[in-house]
């Protein structure tokens, strides 16, 4: 059976699956239809949505409300996301567990807000200060934007942290023909937080630095101290260097030591193919269509689809730039996700961007230009 | 310092480390009335949260047994509507000084409309205590700071005054002199509403230095100012966490927003994808019609999808909708060259008019009569509503012409587009759209 649905509602239906019972969020195109949809499934699910007077606000009542035991997420695009830079900071500090939805839009600053775009790419990896590393989530398609919502909450629980979903204007807004078997549940882990019994530990652990510890929780039967600035286990401020050198220590190798548990990448490969395309997001549907097109036309090509864009699957994309000749990045920026592959390309491998700033989307054609 | 393991009742809620307060800071003065607070209510402590943010007063909740959230500077009120909300039996008590005032404004006087049940203590001592005495949005007008030198030229924001009129539950303004300081934070607490108290106080490291500032100086100040002290302002209205959840409930009835199945009862021939482009205004309906065509698309067993383009203004401009309809799922939608143009208006054809002209001879361009001669090399069709029985509203047209293309194009049955207009709210006047363009494509 289909239906015909957008990427707003995908990412809304996954995001009730996972158990999300918070959301708050400010009107911004195109990320609006999820905080309206939102305000109408949270209360009938016993959840709270609430627009709040600005982007602060909305990420601010995410944070707060996740450290009383809610499942939150917020949405909103660039300009929102700028909003949000210290309090994503602050999650990442303070090691709450939050989806932060970034439907991309042509920018900089206020730029095009009904054009699509994937301008955040290298915004959302460092989009606030201090150094940290962040996971970033990026579905092609709707039922993508299901699954991967889905997957987005089960790693902020797993690795306690904030996690992005990017999407974009086309992907959010454009309707289309699912077969409804496709959207594919995640498993969403529950909240590993302090027992009655564990009430008295501290809410945070370093050692061994990639530990994840268990979440205190408003409510608790026992204290629950946070905090945003350095501090040590027990969520006192702190600047001891062993302390300090702990904790950020922590915060990086919590995701990096574990990344097998976060890479996603879809290969598509031709072992005789010399080239391969690559992308993500709404790009990857153009790739794909101009791999078929190829194909038909007895040309061989690989290609790649990367869902999990941070922490970049360098084994997984590696493998594909040992195995080609060329690889042919194509995304709606001037380059942003080029330079990882670039970086991770040895002399034998070419690496070719295929790039438009121009508010339309990169064509099958614009791929199969640099086949020929 | 120890975390604790036992419940109330409570002698004290500080912890055993001093306070890192200047002498003479009222700050001490204030957490004392707090903790005294705390003790006449006997609060439990893990049930209870001191929100702080950034400034000599953001230190305050690590001298506390209860639950602590220390966030960013101004926006401690944000955090402690987000706990609040999610666990309204919590007792939530924002610290924050009056920088904190200043930057986060904006959140103070929307938790005060809202009447969220949190209590806010502002560490009001016109100036930053903890960055170098600078000017804040309390300061006294002509007062001298480290940022203004020559005397403060702005004038002191009324906070109480600012959140009263926008409906907080609870105001009082005076200073940590005053003897029923604790009095009134059990008071504003027990409000289970928005609370605010406006508390002024002396920073003797820098304001009372800088303006030979004393504890005379704030009741002259306050004189001055005109500003009362006191209980100011008592709003009755329901509590936030309450009627935002009584709000939701009123939306309970509409039904569950999960997938919404369309059957495929028709057959539609297709070999090659096939691209539809409406051309028309805001407010045309013409998404829409093409929200049922693709509908119908999907009854005839094809795949469709809906790719819109409107100008951020609502009720005026063009409205461009794009129907793609293929035989297996769509991974691109994003093409700009239509097999089929239909042009309903002159907002619509500004935007679609290079396109027309570059279209090719095996395209097919359905037009009203006034469009009949654009420059395009496709197969023109002209279509003239005049023709029929009755005026054709501006809101079926869409429909009216999207029908007419349908039956004569053959591209998916139109028995499909009759199926899926009938099942919507306006199934009586869509079928009768559809009856009309049928007739259309008839002449």
């Amino acid at each position: 059976m289909r239906e015909l649905t957008d990427g707003s509602t995908a990412i809304v239906r996954g995001a009730v699956d996972a158990g999300c019972n918070f959301f708050a969020g400010y009107p911004i195109t195109p990320a609006s239809q999820i905080l309206t949809a939102m305000t109408r499934e949270m209360p009938k699910r016993g959840g709270v949505a609430i627009q709040g007077e600005d982007e602060i606000s909305s990420i601010g009542m995410c944070i707060g409300a996740t450290m009383a035991g809610a499942r939150a997420m917020t949405a909103t695009s660039g300009p929102g996301i700028s909003l949000y830079s210290e309090n994503i900071g602050m999650a990442v500090m303070g090691e709450v567990p939050l989806v932060i939805v970034d439907v991309q839009r042509l920018g900089p600053s206020t730029g095009g807000a009904t054009t699509a775009a994937q301008g955040d790419i290298q915004f959302v990896r460092w989009g606030t200060g201090g150094g940290y590393p962040i996971i970033a989530l990026a579905p092609s398609t709707v039922p993508e934007c299901y699954t991967l919502t889905m997957k987005a909450f089960d790693l902020a629980e797993r690795f306690r942290c904030p996690v992005f979903l990017l999407t974009d204007k086309e992907l959010n807004l454009t309707a289309t023909t699912v077969d409804i078997e496709d959207y594919q549940r995640v498993e969403v882990r529950p909240r590993s937080r302090r027992s009655a019994e564990t009430s008295i530990e501290p809410p945070y652990s370093y050692d061994p630095p990639d530990a994840v510890g268990a979440v205190a929780t408003y409510g608790d039967p026992a204290i629950v101290r946070f905090t945003g600035s350095t501090h040590d286990e027990r969520a006192f401020i702190s600047k001891d260097p062993a302390t300090v050198g702990a904790l950020n220590e922590h915060l990086v190798a919590k995701i990096h030591a574990h990344q097998d548990e976060i890479d996603l990448v879809a290969t598509d490969l031709d072992p005789k193919a010399t080239t391969a395309f690559l992308s993500y997001g709404i790009t990857a549907g153009s790739m794909r269509e101009a791999v078929r097109i190829a194909r038909a036309d007895g040309r061989r090509v690989s290609a790649a689809t990367v869902h999990s864009i941070w922490p970049v699957p360098e084994t997984a994309i590696r493998a594909i730039l040992e195995g080609h000749d060329r690889v042919v990045i194509g995304e709606l920026n001037h380059g942003q996700y080029r330079r990882e592959i670039e970086r991770l390309a040895g002399p034998g491998t070419e690496v070719i961007g295929v790039h438009r700033n121009d508010g339309t989307l990169i064509t099958p054609a614009d791929f199969l230009e640099v086949l020929i | 310092m120890s975390i604790l393991t036992t419940i109330t009742p409570l002698g004290s809620y500080r912890n055993d480390s001093p306070y890192p307060f200047c002498p003479g800071c009222g700050h001490k003065s204030i957490l004392d009335n707090l903790n005294a607070a705390l003790v006449e209510l006997q609060v439990d402590p893990a049930q209870t949260v001191i929100v702080s943010d950034i400034g000599c007063s953001g230190l305050s909740d690590q001298y506390f047994i209860t639950s602590a959230f220390h966030g960013l500077h101004g926006r401690s009120v944000t955090y402690a509507t987000g706990i609040k909300l999610a666990q309204p039996e919590l007792t939530v008590i924002v610290v924050m000084g009056d920088g904190g005032t200043g930057i986060g404004g904006t959140h103070l006087l929307n938790a005060a409309r809202r009447n969220i049940g949190i209590t806010v203590l502002v560490f009001n001592n016109f100036n930053y205590g903890m960055t170098g005495g600078q000017h804040s949005a309390t300061t006294p007008t002509g007062a001298v700071t480290s940022t203004t030198p020559g005397g403060n030229p702005e004038r002191p924001l009324d906070i109480c005054a600012s959140v009263g009129v926008n409906g907080a539950g609870y105001v009082w303004r005076g200073t940590n002199f005053d003897t029923d300081l604790t009095e009134r934070i059990s008071e504003a607490i027990l409000s289970e509403s928005f609370a605010l108290l406006d508390i002024w106080e002396l920073c003797t490291a820098y304001f009372v230095k800088s303006n030979q500032f004393t504890r005379r100086a704030i009741d002259s100040t306050l004189e001055e100012l005109g500003f009362e002290t006191g209980v100011l302002y008592r709003d009755g209205r329901p509590e936030f966490t309450v009627a935002i959840r009584e709000a939701g409930l009123s939306s309970l009835g509409r039904p569950p927003d999960g997938p919404q199945p369309i059957p495929s009862e028709w057959t539609a021939q297709l070999d090659h994808p096939f691209l539809i482009e409406m051309a028309g205004s805001a407010g045309g309906r013409v998404r829409s019609a093409v929200r049922i065509g693709a509908i119908a698309a999907i009854k005839s067993g094809l795949y469709a999808s809906q790719r819109d383009d409107y100008p951020v203004t609502v009720k005026t401009g063009h409205s461009l909708s794009r129907l793609l309809l293929a035989n297996r799922p769509i991974d691109y939608a994003g093409s700009e060259q239509p097999n089929v143009l239909v042009v309903l208006t002159d907002d619509g054809y500004r935007k679609v008019a290079k396109r027309a002209a570059r279209m090719t001879g095996d395209a097919v361009v359905y037009v009203l009569p006034e469009f009949s001669t654009i420059d395009t090399p496709a197969r023109v069709v002209v279509l003239d509503p005049a023709t029929l029985p009755g005026r054709i509203g501006k809101g079926d047209l869409a429909l009216v012409v999207l029908a007419a293309v349908v039956e004569h194009s053959g591209v998916i049955p139109i028995e499909a587009l009759r199926s899926a207009v009938a099942a919507g709210p306006f199934g009586e006047s869509n079928l009768a759209a559809v009856a009309h363009g049928v007739a259309l494509a008839a002449k």
